[in-house]
């Protein structure tokens, strides 16, 4: 376990080599810099204006100078000045995170929370009409774009209340904070939460078939104990890989649900400075998302090992 | 709860009453277990009736999709329904008819009065639960046992059924084991709370020839240790000479004959009974015979399907003997010997002819 734990970890540093390397290049594979960007909207050409701000800012070296810069600066842990406020990137990024991640782990926690025992059940009561429901239900998850989802939840708001929860910063309770991200955690959670049962229930009506089933039955165990003792536990095993790689997807719906529901997180930024060609934000920024996403994925290969005992890791 | 535990009790409390009379511990009347599929009615057991004596190891034979699985699961109320049901018969155990109880009731007959094993052993055992605590469920279902009490029976168990260093085996998964020793630990599963009945269901099938006359004989050997009744299903009449007192010959879901081991194949009186015995291999027929058909006999033709059963005997269509009366009438049971009954219009030609 231990070799293995290790050689995981090389290869974690190696999958963030690589995704630095790819940030770094298709970030400038963007057309237009900072640069042309302020230059344009400011309606100037003046071309040693211009040549001045793209020395000051590095944007004229050879673009592995910069990226030697770059990572070089991320080793002694300095992420370089945002472009745009002028402040250490670090500042600008560090306060917007814990936002962000109760927002995911609200989510990841609501996709789960439902879509396992909601699967379960599915599965459990196969055509029947309380599985027709929730397979109707899980394909209108998986078809709703999460934004559109949330702006549908903001009208009804609207509609029904005359007013729209917004977040307040800072907001007076915990669970007043819980209760203000509890929608755009549906709203984002939806989608897996879908996927999830989508998938407990597949998982389940393979194992419900499997003999050790029928042998728990003989063993005269209840029907909770057979659903949930049993079956379970086998069948959630490729749930758990399914919330590892949504965990990635996940982020990718809270930059649209950020901006509909106006919170201030990392990436409704993320995208503000994508528009400015901020690279130090940017860049340092996906990285950060990078590095979550490895790290949740380690995670589930550790949890796997642990709920399957027939994976064995040392060799 | 309440309820449970005193019907649990008194069909316990009855056991020495009506055990100690008769003998009997289980009696099929009549057992029908149909299924109701889109193809159709599959009359999977069809007016079955036998009945198991204490200690007793009665064979169930016959080809594959005869019936003997269904009626075991039938016995355990396990057929899954929908599309299966129990339409008719009883299974009465020491005197309580099986079909009347509620689920909550026949849940304490499982695995506790009644328990079973299964063809598979590398399927048969829940792939993340310990072998410990797979036998530790059992008997913390119906003995009331505590956790520990439960680990250190599983242990001794364990040590019964042959398995070498149990206190080490009972923390390992099932797939850390071989087909063998997976059978031995379903083995103890299935004795752990001492059931008057073990149902074995194929139970050597999937195993090497080696590892099948172990697990045999070790299932005979604990059936004697323990006073067990065995019901043992099996298409293989070598396994039923070696081990069985008396045998059931199910055919396409009826049984067509039932007799003592001795009698059966002393004088088999069902046309497909004589084809089974004539489709063993023999190593006196290959080793003297160069002049003599070697050749194995075979029973022409295959199971029918159970949608489309012929009018009359059900074997008629691939029956050597059949005459007219066969395809039109199922014949009645009739005894020839004591104990011996058969369903066949011409079992006297049968009995009295060379081969079948």
């Amino acid at each position: 376990m231990g070799v293995y734990i290790l050689r995981r970890f090389g290869l974690m540093l190696l999958t963030l080599f690589g995704m630095s390397v790819l940030i770094f290049v298709m970030l400038r594979l963007v057309p237009g810099n900072i640069s042309d960007i302020l230059f344009e909207s400011a309606g100037l050409v003046n071309p040693a204006e211009k040549k001045k701000i793209e020395a000051e800012l590095g944007l004229d070296q050879p673009i592995i100078v910069q990226y030697w810069r770059w990572v070089s600066g991320l080793s002694r842990g300095d992420l370089g000045y945002a472009y745009v406020s002028e402040k250490p990137a670090i500042d600008e990024i560090l306060p917007r995170i814990p936002i962000t991640a109760k927002l995911a782990s609200m989510a990841l926690f609501f996709s789960v929370l439902f879509g396992v025992p909601l699967g379960v059940i599915s599965a459990v009561k196969q055509n029947s009409p309380i599985d027709y429901l929730l397979r109707i239900v899980s394909l209108s998850g998986l078809s709703l774009p999460s934004f559109w989802l949330g702006l549908l939840i903001l009208m009804g708001f609207v509609n029904y209340f005359g007013w729209i929860p917004i977040y307040s910063k800072p907001p007076d309770s915990f669970w007043t904070e819980v209760g203000l991200l509890a929608i755009p955690a549906a709203a984002v959670g939806f989608r897996s939460s879908a996927l999830v049962m989508r998938l407990t229930r597949s998982s389940m009506l393979e194992v419900l078939r499997q003999d050790y089933i029928r042998t728990a039955r003989s063993k005269g165990a209840s029907n909770m104990a057979v659903n949930f003792k049993h079956a379970l536990r086998n069948a959630v095993l490729p749930v758990v890989t399914i919330i590892g790689i949504e965990a990635a997807f996940l982020i990718g719906g809270l930059i649209v649900t950020e901006t509909v529901f106006n919170i201030p997180g990392v990436a409704r930024f993320l995208v503000e400075a994508i528009r400015w060609r901020d690279y130090p934000i940017v860049q340092n920024l996906v990285m950060f998302i990078a590095v979550v996403v490895v790290v949740i994925n380690f995670l589930v290969d550790m949890a796997y090992a642990m709920l399957d005992p027939r994976i064995k890791y040392e060799d | 709860m309440q309820e449970n535990m005193n019907t649990s009790k008194q069909v316990r409390t009855d056991a020495a009453g009506t055990a100690a009379a008769s003998g009997t511990i289980l009696e099929v009347e009549g057992l029908q277990t149909y299924f109701f599929t889109r193809q159709g009615l599959v009359k999977a057991v069809d007016r079955v009736s036998f009945t198991l004596n204490k200690s007793e190891t009665l064979a169930i034979v016959g080809e594959s999709g005869c019936g003997k699985s269904i009626t075991a699961l039938s016995l355990l109320r396990l057929i899954p329904d929908p599309p299966g049901r129990i339409v008719g018969g009883s299974i009465k155990l020491l005197g309580v008819d099986l079909i009347g109880l509620s689920e909550d009731q026949m849940r304490k007959v499982r695995g506790n009065d009644i328990s079973m094993i299964f063809q598979e052993p590398m399927t048969s055992l829940n792939p993340v639960m310990t072998i410990g605590n797979q036998i530790a469920e059992v008997l913390l279902l119906h003995q009331g046992m505590t956790k520990a009490q439960a680990h250190a029976k599983a242990v001794d168990m364990l040590r019964l059924v042959k398995i070498p260093e149990p206190e080490q085996r009972v923390k390992e998964y099932p797939h850390q084991l071989s087909g063998g020793m997976r059978q031995r630990a379903m083995i103890a599963i299935a004795l752990a709370c001492n059931p008057k009945v073990l149902i074995a269901d194929e139970p050597t099938t999937a195993l090497d020839v080696t590892i099948q006359a172990q697990i045999l004989e070790l299932i005979v050997e604990l059936q004697q240790r323990l006073g067990t009744a065995v019901i043992l299903i099996t298409h293989d009449l070598g396994v039923v000479a070696e081990t069985a007192q008396r045998v059931i010959v199910m055919y396409a879901g009826r049984k067509v004959e039932e007799a003592s081991v001795g009698d059966l194949f002393a004088k088999p009186l069902h046309p497909y009974t004589r084809g089974l015995m004539n489709s063993i291999p023999r190593l006196d027929l290959i080793r003297g015979a160069e002049t003599a058909n070697t050749r194995l006999q075979e029973i022409p033709g295959i199971v029918p399907a159970l949608t489309a059963l012929p009018k009359g005997c059900v074997f008629a269509p691939r029956c050597p003997l059949a005459e007219d009366r066969c395809r039109a009438e199922y014949p009645d049971y009739k005894q020839d010997a004591p104990g011996h009954w058969v369903a066949c219009w011409r079992s006297d030609v049968v009995a009295g002819g060379t081969s079948g």
